[in-house]
């Protein structure tokens, strides 16, 4: 199927729940209502037409600019931005699925964005999203195993947040 | 008084019956490959969970992207799968590409799978006599570094380093290959192609050998494409899929050779030599997958040679300066690499300086599966099944 096919398929399926997409992009891609993910992403592992049946990789992306002098041009609005790339191999598709979301919960900040997990519908979803985690700051709900995956489990922040500052001192060690 | 014989069986199950141990394997230990911690959860000899920790080659190489123009982001690629270098290299140079539309021109794209096929042979020799190392065979390891020191010269001619090489890059590769290279890359497999029956008496039909991998930590093709393995361990599963076959990349559609699988396109099993002992899935077949790979990377690495000569165009894109701006945009490429399938992505942000890159490693998808292939398997499994994965930390941690 064609992205433009796996689109419509979507949007038939879940009417309201699909919030943009650019299918001209290089990957076409489909943004997905945050709550509503883990169903979406249910139907396109298990529907015939779309038998998604690999998740290749989970990215955090933040989309922020720190310096006040160039937000104005930086062409978008700070969020936060979960990307999902699937592929078929029975059908030999692909469609990226994205999640757009606050960089903070209720814009306090410290209080991650939350995301439903996906695990139990890809396995391989358990470690990457433990690292969108870890590095991005973004809390996947109903995840079996939910803690930091590549820095150390008392590591305050999350190093790929564009306005991470980096600690003075971890354990006596000291950091700038 | 009564006494106590080891007639009943129960008395018996008393006296042997052991406590759950922790066992800590690694950051370490030899056979993990580099800085993997594995904490088993045994039973005498059965281990009832492994769980991975990873991390310690952690430098968040992806942030460091965010603050570098693309070729100066080569090198760190270059310390993310260490033993492949090359391949690397290419991966982010192909995003990149695909990001600002960029033609590359034909000499560029045969150099490129030249190279990075000589650096699939050089990775899979390190693969596999690292893989008899955890088995407790020494020999192998020392004569497939013998002949993988004569690609590393090899790969010394083009770019002057030996492991971290950065010469594949954005545009194409930063040099064109020196006078005499094909000559001596030829005289290179003349000599090597012989030899790889060698390893086949060493390894592959050694009958200890085979009854420490065959029929262990057995991978169905299902649970490899969910946990998201890639490369040797997904086709070991026989599952045939090959970045280079399935979504061909850098021209290697006009390459001839076969996919190393246990199985034909159609599904068929077409490995009649396999042990009888070995099962799809196991650790023996995925060892094979890479020994077959090598014969395919020679067959490919011949013909490039055959084609570089007559090649049109330069050997980097004319398209390329340092100052050259990301447009807005995203773009995800996943590549072949010997490990698995490597994918970057690149954001634009209309600047020389991308707004965000992600690595997604093969091995970092193959070790989650680990856990699962070793429940219930026995401790002296554990090596064998880690080191059939062949992951290598310094992609996993990035």
């Amino acid at each position: 199927m064609t992205a433009q096919e796996i689109a419509s398929v979507l949007e038939q399926e879940f009417a309201g729940k699909i919030t943009a997409k650019n299918l001209d992009a290089i990957d076409p891609w489909v943004a997905v209502e945050p709550a509503a993910l883990a169903e979406v992403a249910a139907f396109c592992r298990d529907d015939q037409r779309l038998r998604f049946d690999s998740l290749q990789c989970i990215s955090g992306v933040d989309y922020l600019e720190p310096d006040p002098k160039k937000a104005k041009k930086a062409g978008f609005d700070p969020h936060l931005e979960v990307v999902y790339h699937l592929y078929s191999f029975k059908h030999r598709h692909k469609i990226v699925l994205k999640a757009m979301l606050p960089r903070w919960k209720n814009d306090a900040p410290g209080e991650l964005p939350e995301l439903p997990s996906v695990a139990a519908i890809w396995p391989t979803a358990d470690w990457h999203e433990r690292e969108v985690y870890d590095l991005s700051g973004v809390a996947f709900m109903g995840h079996p195993n939910f803690k930091r995956i590549l820095c150390p489990e008392d590591w305050v922040g999350h190093p790929l947040r564009k306005d991470y500052e980096f600690p003075d001192e971890y354990h006596g060690i000291r950091g700038k | 008084m009564s006494t106590i014989t080891l007639d009943d069986p129960t008395v018996v199950e008393f006296d042997v019956r052991t406590d759950e141990m922790l066992v800590n394997m690694g950051p370490q230990h030899p056979s993990t490959h580099g800085v993997l911690r594995l904490l088993l959860r045994t039973d005498g000899e059965v281990v009832h969970e492994v769980t991975p920790h990873i991390g310690y080659l952690h430098r968040c190489a992806e942030k460091i992207g965010e603050n570098l123009a693309p070729y100066q982001w080569i090198p760190y690629t270059d310390r993310m799968d260490y033993l492949a270098g090359m391949n690397m290299n290419l991966g982010y140079a192909l995003a990149v590409e695909k990001l600002c539309k960029m033609e590359i021109p034909e000499r560029a794209q045969i150099i490129r799978v030249i190279i990075a096929e000589l650096n699939r042979v050089a990775s899979h020799l390190v693969g596999m006599g690292a893989y008899g190392l955890d088995l407790g065979t020494f020999s192998p390891f020392l004569y497939a570094f013998r002949e993988r020191e004569k690609i590393l010269d090899l790969f010394e001619e083009t770019c002057g380093a030996r492991l971290t090489y950065s010469y594949l890059t954005i545009g194409g590769a930063t040099h064109d290959l020196p006078e005499g290279w094909v000559d001596r890359c030829r005289d290179f497999l003349d000599y090597f192609e012989p030899k790889i029956e060698e390893y086949h008496t060493l390894l592959t039909r050694n009958a200890i050998f085979i009854k420490r991998t065959a029929a262990i930590g057995v991978l169905p093709a299902e649970m490899a494409i969910a946990y998201g393995c890639s490369g040797p361990v997904l086709r070991g599963s026989g599952v045939y899929h090959d970045l280079r076959r399935a979504e061909p990349y850098s021209m290697y559609d006009q390459f001839k050779f076969q996919v190393a699988c246990p199985v034909d396109a159609d599904g068929r099993p077409q490995w009649l030599e396999a042990p009888k002992e070995a099962v799809l899935g196991d650790c023996w077949h995925r060892f094979y997958v890479r020994m077959l790979e090598v014969i395919e990377s020679c067959r490919i690495v011949r013909q490039g040679l055959e084609r570089y000569p007559s090649s049109q165009g330069e050997h980097r894109s004319s398209a390329w300066k340092a100052t050259m701006k990301l447009p807005r945009g995203e773009a995800y490429v996943e590549t072949e690499c010997p490990r698995g399938q490597m994918g970057f992505m690149v954001i634009g942000k209309d600047d020389p300086i991308p707004l965000r890159v992600r690595a997604r490693s093969s091995s970092f998808s193959n070790l989650s599966v680990g856990g699962e292939l070793c429940r219930g398997c026995l401790i002296a499994d554990v090596p064998a099944i880690i080191g059939s994965l062949d992951v290598v930390m310094g992609e996993i941690d990035r």
